[in-house]
Protein backbone atom coordinates (compact mmCIF):
# COMPACT_ATOMS: atom_id res chain seq x y z
CA UNK A 1 0.00 0.00 0.00
CA UNK A 2 1.55 3.21 -0.96
CA UNK A 3 1.23 6.82 0.39
CA UNK A 4 -1.14 6.09 2.80
CA UNK A 5 -1.88 8.86 4.91
CA UNK A 6 -5.58 7.82 5.93
CA UNK A 7 -7.99 10.41 3.93
CA UNK A 8 -10.66 12.02 5.84
CA UNK A 9 -13.36 9.54 3.96
CA UNK A 10 -10.97 6.40 4.26
CA UNK A 11 -10.91 7.26 8.06
CA UNK A 12 -14.62 7.24 8.30
CA UNK A 13 -14.93 4.12 6.22
CA UNK A 14 -12.63 2.26 8.89
CA UNK A 15 -14.08 3.80 11.63
CA UNK A 16 -17.62 2.72 10.78
CA UNK A 17 -16.02 -0.87 9.86
CA UNK A 18 -14.31 -1.23 13.08
CA UNK A 19 -18.20 -0.36 14.86
CA UNK A 20 -19.85 -2.35 13.17
CA UNK A 21 -17.52 -5.34 13.77
CA UNK A 22 -17.99 -4.20 17.59
CA UNK A 23 -21.41 -4.59 17.33
CA UNK A 24 -21.07 -8.11 15.45
CA UNK A 25 -18.82 -9.46 17.88
CA UNK A 26 -20.95 -8.36 21.10
CA UNK A 27 -23.90 -10.02 18.75
CA UNK A 28 -22.05 -13.14 18.52
CA UNK A 29 -20.60 -12.95 22.24
CA UNK A 30 -24.50 -13.09 23.60
CA UNK A 31 -25.32 -16.23 21.06
CA UNK A 32 -25.75 -15.19 17.64
CA UNK A 33 -22.55 -17.38 16.31
CA UNK A 34 -23.69 -17.70 13.31
CA UNK A 35 -22.46 -14.09 12.61
CA UNK A 36 -19.02 -15.30 12.93
CA UNK A 37 -19.37 -15.70 9.23
CA UNK A 38 -20.01 -12.50 8.33
CA UNK A 39 -16.92 -10.93 11.01
CA UNK A 40 -14.20 -13.16 8.94
CA UNK A 41 -15.44 -12.61 5.74
CA UNK A 42 -13.24 -9.59 4.60
CA UNK A 43 -9.63 -11.31 6.02
CA UNK A 44 -9.71 -14.74 4.47
CA UNK A 45 -7.55 -13.48 2.26
CA UNK A 46 -4.99 -11.41 4.49
CA UNK A 47 -5.10 -14.77 6.81
CA UNK A 48 -4.34 -17.22 3.66
CA UNK A 49 -1.55 -15.07 2.65
CA UNK A 50 0.58 -14.75 5.69
CA UNK A 51 0.19 -17.77 6.87
CA UNK A 52 1.18 -19.09 2.85
CA UNK A 53 3.85 -16.95 2.87
CA UNK A 54 5.44 -18.35 6.54
CA UNK A 55 4.82 -22.22 5.87
CA UNK A 56 5.13 -21.87 2.59
CA UNK A 57 2.53 -25.03 1.07
CA UNK A 58 -0.30 -24.60 0.32
CA UNK A 59 -2.11 -27.42 1.84
CA UNK A 60 -0.63 -26.77 5.12
CA UNK A 61 -1.38 -22.99 4.70
CA UNK A 62 -5.40 -23.73 4.33
CA UNK A 63 -5.70 -25.93 7.17
CA UNK A 64 -3.18 -23.66 9.64
CA UNK A 65 -5.63 -20.67 8.04
CA UNK A 66 -8.99 -22.40 9.17
CA UNK A 67 -6.69 -23.25 12.68
CA UNK A 68 -6.57 -19.56 13.14
CA UNK A 69 -10.25 -18.84 12.07
CA UNK A 70 -11.27 -21.57 14.41
CA UNK A 71 -9.07 -20.29 17.44
CA UNK A 72 -10.13 -16.53 16.84
CA UNK A 73 -13.80 -17.84 17.46
CA UNK A 74 -12.95 -19.44 20.70
CA UNK A 75 -10.89 -17.03 21.88
CA UNK A 76 -13.49 -14.36 20.71
CA UNK A 77 -14.65 -13.07 24.25
CA UNK A 78 -10.67 -12.08 24.92
CA UNK A 79 -10.88 -10.15 22.05
CA UNK A 80 -10.34 -6.32 23.58
CA UNK A 81 -11.87 -3.58 21.57
CA UNK A 82 -8.90 -1.34 21.93
CA UNK A 83 -7.35 -3.58 19.61
CA UNK A 84 -8.22 -3.84 15.93
CA UNK A 85 -10.04 -6.99 15.11
CA UNK A 86 -8.18 -7.95 11.87
CA UNK A 87 -4.78 -6.89 13.74
CA UNK A 88 -5.75 -9.87 16.67
CA UNK A 89 -7.34 -12.25 14.02
CA UNK A 90 -3.79 -11.68 11.95
CA UNK A 91 -1.58 -12.08 14.65
CA UNK A 92 -3.73 -15.37 15.72
CA UNK A 93 -2.70 -16.47 12.55
CA UNK A 94 1.12 -15.49 12.60
CA UNK A 95 1.51 -17.75 15.83
CA UNK A 96 -0.55 -20.54 14.57
CA UNK A 97 1.87 -20.61 11.34
CA UNK A 98 5.44 -19.89 13.74
CA UNK A 99 3.98 -22.77 15.83
CA UNK A 100 3.85 -25.44 12.97
CA UNK A 101 6.94 -24.22 11.41
CA UNK A 102 8.54 -25.13 15.22
CA UNK A 103 6.86 -28.61 14.50
CA UNK A 104 7.66 -29.06 11.25
CA UNK A 105 11.28 -28.11 11.90
CA UNK A 106 12.25 -28.55 8.13
CA UNK A 107 13.67 -25.14 7.13
CA UNK A 108 16.98 -25.65 9.44
CA UNK A 109 18.25 -22.90 7.27
CA UNK A 110 15.23 -20.07 8.10
CA UNK A 111 16.08 -19.47 11.75
CA UNK A 112 12.11 -19.21 13.14
CA UNK A 113 14.21 -17.01 16.30
CA UNK A 114 16.59 -15.70 14.48
CA UNK A 115 15.42 -11.88 15.03
CA UNK A 116 18.47 -10.19 13.96
CA UNK A 117 18.68 -7.77 10.68
CA UNK A 118 21.48 -8.19 8.72
CA UNK A 119 22.98 -5.13 8.15
CA UNK A 120 24.51 -5.37 4.81
CA UNK A 121 23.35 -2.50 2.28
CA UNK A 122 20.05 -3.79 -0.30
CA UNK A 123 21.27 -2.02 -3.84
CA UNK A 124 18.59 -1.95 -6.39
CA UNK A 125 18.64 -3.01 -9.65
CA UNK A 126 19.95 0.12 -11.63
CA UNK A 127 17.92 0.70 -14.52
CA UNK A 128 17.50 3.88 -16.93
CA UNK A 129 14.82 4.55 -18.52
CA UNK A 130 12.14 2.69 -16.56
CA UNK A 131 9.36 1.47 -18.99
CA UNK A 132 6.04 0.92 -16.84
CA UNK A 133 4.56 -2.44 -16.70
CA UNK A 134 0.76 -2.50 -17.22
CA UNK A 135 -0.87 -3.74 -14.48
CA UNK A 136 -2.62 -5.79 -17.02
CA UNK A 137 0.27 -7.95 -17.15
CA UNK A 138 -0.78 -9.37 -13.96
CA UNK A 139 -3.31 -11.63 -15.86
CA UNK A 140 -0.64 -13.40 -17.61
CA UNK A 141 0.35 -16.62 -15.51
CA UNK A 142 3.58 -16.16 -15.93
CA UNK A 143 3.89 -13.28 -14.71
CA UNK A 144 1.99 -14.14 -11.43
CA UNK A 145 4.35 -16.80 -10.93
CA UNK A 146 7.73 -14.79 -11.14
CA UNK A 147 6.31 -12.67 -8.97
CA UNK A 148 4.87 -15.22 -6.56
CA UNK A 149 8.68 -16.90 -6.67
CA UNK A 150 10.44 -13.69 -6.07
CA UNK A 151 8.26 -13.18 -3.29
CA UNK A 152 8.60 -16.58 -1.37
CA UNK A 153 12.52 -16.42 -2.62
CA UNK A 154 12.87 -13.02 0.58
CA UNK A 155 14.26 -14.33 3.38
CA UNK A 156 11.79 -14.94 5.88
CA UNK A 157 11.70 -11.72 8.34
CA UNK A 158 11.58 -9.88 5.49
CA UNK A 159 8.87 -12.22 3.42
CA UNK A 160 6.34 -11.71 6.90
CA UNK A 161 6.62 -8.22 6.76
CA UNK A 162 6.69 -7.52 3.37
CA UNK A 163 2.77 -9.62 2.87
CA UNK A 164 1.12 -7.73 5.72
CA UNK A 165 2.15 -4.72 4.68
CA UNK A 166 2.17 -4.64 0.77
CA UNK A 167 -0.01 -7.63 -0.16
CA UNK A 168 -2.38 -7.91 3.30
CA UNK A 169 -2.00 -3.78 2.96
CA UNK A 170 -1.80 -3.45 7.16
CA UNK A 171 -0.32 0.11 8.41
CA UNK A 172 3.43 -0.28 9.37
CA UNK A 173 2.15 -0.24 13.63
CA UNK A 174 -0.37 -2.82 12.61
CA UNK A 175 2.23 -5.05 10.70
CA UNK A 176 4.72 -4.28 14.18
CA UNK A 177 1.53 -5.41 16.28
CA UNK A 178 0.76 -8.64 14.77
CA UNK A 179 4.37 -9.76 14.21
CA UNK A 180 5.18 -8.63 18.03
CA UNK A 181 8.30 -6.87 16.58
CA UNK A 182 9.28 -3.14 16.63
CA UNK A 183 8.17 -0.09 14.32
CA UNK A 184 11.93 0.36 13.03
CA UNK A 185 12.00 -3.04 12.55
CA UNK A 186 9.38 -3.31 10.23
CA UNK A 187 10.55 -0.18 8.36
CA UNK A 188 13.70 -1.68 8.03
CA UNK A 189 12.58 -5.09 6.72
CA UNK A 190 10.13 -3.84 4.85
CA UNK A 191 12.68 -1.37 3.16
CA UNK A 192 14.91 -4.53 2.34
CA UNK A 193 12.26 -6.55 1.13
CA UNK A 194 11.25 -4.08 -1.03
CA UNK A 195 14.66 -3.68 -2.60
CA UNK A 196 15.16 -6.98 -3.06
CA UNK A 197 12.21 -7.52 -4.80
CA UNK A 198 12.81 -4.44 -7.44
CA UNK A 199 16.66 -6.50 -7.82
CA UNK A 200 14.76 -9.52 -8.68
CA UNK A 201 12.10 -8.70 -10.88
CA UNK A 202 12.96 -5.28 -12.86
CA UNK A 203 14.94 -6.80 -15.08
CA UNK A 204 12.87 -9.64 -15.87
CA UNK A 205 9.43 -7.86 -16.07
CA UNK A 206 11.25 -4.83 -17.85
CA UNK A 207 11.77 -7.87 -20.55
CA UNK A 208 8.47 -8.75 -20.47
CA UNK A 209 7.04 -5.26 -22.03
CA UNK A 210 7.42 -5.20 -25.49
CA UNK A 211 8.89 -2.01 -27.22
CA UNK A 212 7.04 0.65 -28.59
CA UNK A 213 7.17 -0.24 -32.61
CA UNK A 214 9.53 2.56 -33.93
CA UNK A 215 7.95 4.91 -36.58
CA UNK A 216 11.10 4.87 -39.13
CA UNK A 217 12.91 1.92 -40.09
CA UNK A 218 15.87 2.30 -41.59
CA UNK A 219 17.20 -0.55 -43.28
CA UNK B 1 23.11 18.46 2.50
CA UNK B 2 23.54 16.62 -0.98
CA UNK B 3 22.31 13.41 -1.37
CA UNK B 4 24.34 10.91 -3.58
CA UNK B 5 22.13 7.73 -5.24
CA UNK B 6 23.49 5.57 -2.49
CA UNK B 7 21.72 7.83 0.09
CA UNK B 8 18.52 8.25 -1.94
CA UNK B 9 18.51 4.10 -2.18
CA UNK B 10 18.11 4.01 1.51
CA UNK B 11 15.15 6.36 1.35
CA UNK B 12 13.44 4.96 -1.25
CA UNK B 13 10.37 2.99 0.79
CA UNK B 14 9.54 5.63 3.27
CA UNK B 15 9.62 7.81 -0.06
CA UNK B 16 7.09 5.62 -1.37
CA UNK B 17 5.11 5.70 1.75
CA UNK B 18 5.25 9.44 2.28
CA UNK B 19 7.08 8.96 5.85
CA UNK B 20 9.89 11.01 5.40
CA UNK B 21 10.05 14.36 7.32
CA UNK B 22 9.81 17.02 5.12
CA UNK B 23 13.35 18.68 4.67
CA UNK B 24 14.42 15.18 3.45
CA UNK B 25 11.78 14.46 1.34
CA UNK B 26 12.40 17.52 -0.10
CA UNK B 27 16.12 16.56 -0.88
CA UNK B 28 15.31 13.24 -1.94
CA UNK B 29 13.03 15.32 -4.35
CA UNK B 30 15.62 17.23 -5.47
CA UNK B 31 17.75 14.31 -6.54
CA UNK B 32 15.16 12.48 -8.26
CA UNK B 33 13.84 15.40 -10.40
CA UNK B 34 17.68 15.17 -11.84
CA UNK B 35 18.49 11.98 -11.48
CA UNK B 36 17.19 9.35 -14.10
CA UNK B 37 18.81 5.81 -12.10
CA UNK B 38 17.04 6.83 -9.42
CA UNK B 39 14.05 7.86 -10.79
CA UNK B 40 13.78 4.73 -12.69
CA UNK B 41 14.44 2.47 -9.42
CA UNK B 42 11.43 4.52 -7.90
CA UNK B 43 9.19 3.99 -10.54
CA UNK B 44 10.36 0.13 -11.25
CA UNK B 45 10.18 -0.23 -7.11
CA UNK B 46 6.50 1.66 -7.40
CA UNK B 47 5.48 -0.51 -10.07
CA UNK B 48 6.49 -3.84 -8.61
CA UNK B 49 4.81 -2.75 -5.41
CA UNK B 50 1.69 -2.22 -7.75
CA UNK B 51 1.60 -6.08 -8.97
CA UNK B 52 2.42 -7.69 -5.73
CA UNK B 53 -0.32 -5.60 -4.31
CA UNK B 54 -2.53 -6.42 -6.99
CA UNK B 55 -5.86 -9.19 -5.38
CA UNK B 56 -4.67 -11.43 -8.89
CA UNK B 57 -1.32 -11.94 -8.11
CA UNK B 58 -2.11 -14.04 -4.96
CA UNK B 59 -5.17 -15.31 -5.20
CA UNK B 60 -7.49 -18.10 -2.64
CA UNK B 61 -7.27 -21.46 -3.87
CA UNK B 62 -10.21 -22.30 -5.57
CA UNK B 63 -12.99 -23.47 -2.76
CA UNK B 64 -11.14 -22.01 0.02
CA UNK B 65 -14.06 -20.08 1.45
CA UNK B 66 -16.78 -22.68 1.22
CA UNK B 67 -14.23 -25.63 3.29
CA UNK B 68 -13.38 -23.12 5.72
CA UNK B 69 -17.05 -21.82 6.45
CA UNK B 70 -17.83 -25.76 6.68
CA UNK B 71 -15.47 -26.06 8.96
CA UNK B 72 -16.51 -23.37 11.25
CA UNK B 73 -20.08 -24.79 10.50
CA UNK B 74 -19.11 -28.21 11.88
CA UNK B 75 -17.19 -26.89 14.93
CA UNK B 76 -19.88 -24.58 15.97
CA UNK B 77 -22.52 -27.44 16.06
CA UNK B 78 -19.55 -29.55 18.36
CA UNK B 79 -19.07 -26.97 20.66
CA UNK B 80 -22.98 -26.67 20.63
CA UNK B 81 -23.68 -30.28 21.38
CA UNK B 82 -20.04 -31.45 23.11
Amino acid sequence: MLNTAPEPSRLAEAEERQRQESQLIARILAGESQLFHELIRPYERSVYMIVLSMVKDAADAEDAAQEAFLRAYTKLAGFRAEAKFSTWLISIAVNEARSRLRRRKTERTESLDDDSDDHATVSPAVLTDWREVPSQLVERHEVRAILQQAVAALPPIYREVFVLRDVDELSVNETAEALAISVPSVKVRLHRARLMLQRELAPQLQGMVKPEKRRFLWF
Amino acid sequence: MVLNCKHVWEHISEYLDDSLEEALREEVQRHLDHCEVCSAVLDSTRNILVLTGDDRTFSLPLGFSERLHRRLDDEMQRSLHG
